[in-house]
């Protein structure tokens, strides 16, 4: 019983933590797809600056996958 | 490859149990045999496989920088001088774009060794993940987890570390009155409301090395553990899913090796920034 809980929970976990930084990582992109078509000139610095705030936004869903993974099975 | 484990579970329990060595509660050191020992020993212990494995790596880096900066010379440059010398520009090249050209001797040095040791810790994820384990369990090592960046011990040490220099700058650099202050009056100035600055700055504090050491070590183990997952499948599935994510995992690799230095670079520049905002 106390087993399928933690799989249930940690499914929840990877899944809510996905879904909002999925929204922020589409809006991400899409600004940078918005900015070098407006400026192209500028395309490695935002490239740079795109790869800092996605591993950023990144970090939320991935804490969330490595907590729920330990807790499905180093608990 | 999951022959001689019971279930599948157990070969990935394996996998992710690290070489410890520490002090039992009946009061002898040796080392765990199992998740239950390692619990048992609580805070006396450590992780021996971690400890090598990431020390071996910054030897390895030291090594080959240090030979290519002997071996340097005028003109056309070779295949590893090339190497040493794009990545000691790259780093260079950041440190300026973020922290501007104040003097500090540490901030160049400590990015570089960060970038590299960090990318080499990850890069030993890409080694098949039955590979090292094994040959160790044939020598008599019962445990060998080869990803140091998959250990949280490694992580946070490395970024607490970067949060105890960040302390150390701002005592130095802005002063103990000015910090406190800063502490107390940023978001709203006013007198009545410091505890409440006080608080959020804290948390504020206490999230950056948090979240910049769980970052690293989340990809990696969510990386490592889809790696395990792959390799639980029937031969001839393996190469299929394995090749496509070890593709994608070298991006992963190289840009969290990345994002940890450009993050160390950050908060360290916000250490000297003297200026009210």
């Amino acid at each position: 019983m106390e087993s399928s809980l933690i799989l249930v929970a940690g499914g929840i976990l990877m899944g809510l933590g996905a879904i909002g930084s999925g929204v922020g990582i589409g809006i991400l992109g899409g600004k940078y797809l918005e900015g070098v078509a407006r400026q192209p000139e500028l395309q490695p610095m935002l490239l740079t600056q795109l790869f800092i705030s996605l591993a950023l936004v990144d970090a939320v869903p991935i804490i969330a996958v490595g907590i729920s993974l330990y807790m499905i099975f180093a608990l | 490859m999951a022959t001689e484990y019971e279930t599948s579970a157990d070969y990935i329990q394996h996998h992710l149990t690290n070489l410890t060595y520490g002090r039992f509660p009946e009061g002898h050191w040796g080392f765990a045999h199992g998740q239950e020992d390692i619990n048992a020993m609580g805070f006396w212990a450590i992780n021996v496989d971690t400890m090598f494995w990431s020390l071996s790596l910054g030897l390895v880096f030291l090594a080959i920088f240090s030979w290519a900066a002997k071996k340097a010379k005028p003109g056309v440059p070779g295949g590893l001088q090339n190497f040493c010398e794009y990545a000691v520009e790259f780093v260079e090249n950041n440190v300026a774009q973020v922290f501007g050209t104040r003097p500090n001797p540490i901030i160049g040095p400590l990015s570089l060794t960060i970038l590299i040791w960090v990318f080499l810790m990850n890069l030993m994820d890409l080694v098949p993940v039955d590979w090292i384990p094994h040959a160790a369990a044939l020598a008599g090592i019962p445990y060998m987890k080869v990803v140091s960046t998959t250990d949280p011990n490694a992580t946070l040490g490395m970024s607490i570390s970067v949060f105890l220099l960040v302390l150390y700058y701002n005592f130095k650099i802005k002063g103990p009155i000015a910090f406190g202050k800063a502490l107390v009056t940023h978001p709203v100035p006013h007198w009545s409301m410091y505890w409440f600055n006080f608080i959020l700055e804290m948390v504020d504090m206490l999230a950056k090395p948090l979240s910049h050491g769980l970052r690293l070590f989340g990809n990696l183990y969510a990386g490592e553990m889809i790696f395990i997952l792959i390799a639980l499948l029937p031969f001839y599935a393996q190469w299929l899913l394995s090749l496509p994510w070890a593709i994608f995992h070298i991006l992963i690799i190289c840009l969290q090796a990345f994002v940890f230095m450009i993050l160390t670079i950050v908060y360290l520049t916000q250490a000297h920034e003297t200026e009210e905002h």
